[in-house]
């Protein structure tokens, strides 16, 4: 199995979306590492909507997550998601997560698991799982990340691998 | 006059990256994706203040039959 930097990207200045296109096919699943900062200017968080081929209907997805206060869910969304801290929190503060789409070129639904934590130092940050489907059997070309309000932030990178299986049961990192 | 948003591209196949404005399609969707993630946010925060109005009440409820804050916190904690 091998694991293979395809592209990462940080944005010079403010962005309303990131897309990446002309994925290679020849990987077994994609692996997305993001650091991002929403411009919106209070503190908390924006989401962040993953969107496979840009598609933006038959996604669907659950997520758990907890707050500096309080724990909860959001069942049924129609949206797969992860968030980015906007840019009222701590100074140079990002958002960490890491989306897993499985069987990238399979002709099947694509599965899509999102952990996020942001980042800031008070009590008001978020972790949170999402677990989504992508019901499409086309296999994903492009991968665009897009926020829920305003741009993302200067300085905010997207790192997109490519995992390949194979028999030998080692990772290699290249 | 406002700045239209602009997208950045990375071509995969060349590792080129374009910054190009939204189309009139993506500025469409982008307004339907902030009218969606406010809906939630306000469905999300509603759902916690009403919990948090239920969990005051209910402690009221206990303190009212002589439960100690210590004794409470036993048995909801």
């Amino acid at each position: 199995m091998t694991m293979t930097l395809i592209q990462t990207k940080t944005l010079a200045s403010q962005a309303a979306s990131i897309e990446f296109t002309s994925i290679p096919q020849d990987g077994t699943d994609l692996l997305v590492l993001t650091a991002l900062r929403n411009s919106t200017p209070s503190t908390g968080w924006a989401d962040a909507l993953v969107r496979p081929n840009g598609a933006t209907t038959n996604l669907t997805s659950i997520a758990l997550y907890g707050t500096g206060s309080t724990a909860g869910s959001l069942p049924n969304s129609t949206d797969i998601y992860h968030q980015a801290v906007n840019g009222g929190s701590t100074s140079n503060t990002f958002s960490n997560s890491t989306i897993y789409i499985t069987n990238y070129t399979a002709s099947n639904a694509k599965s899509i698991t999102v952990d996020t934590v942001t980042e800031q130092n008070t009590t008001l940050a978020l972790a949170a799982i999402t677990r989504g489907l992508w019901n499409n059997t086309a296999a994903i070309t492009s991968l665009t990340i897009v926020p829920t309000a305003n741009n993302f932030e200067g300085g905010s990178t997207i790192s997109l691998y490519k995992i390949t299986k194979g028999t030998d049961g080692i990772v290699v990192v290249s | 006059m406002t700045d239209t948003p602009t997208k950045v591209i990375v071509d995969c196949s060349t590792g080129e990256s374009t910054i190009v404005p939204l189309t009139a399609e993506e500025l469409a969707q982008r307004e339907t994706d902030r009218l969606a993630y406010e809906a939630q946010e306000a469905t999300r925060l509603a759902a916690e203040e009403a919990k948090e109005t239920a969990k005051a009440s209910a402690n009221a409820k206990l303190k009212a039959l002589g439960l100690t804050d210590s004794e409470i916190a036993a048995i909801t904690s």
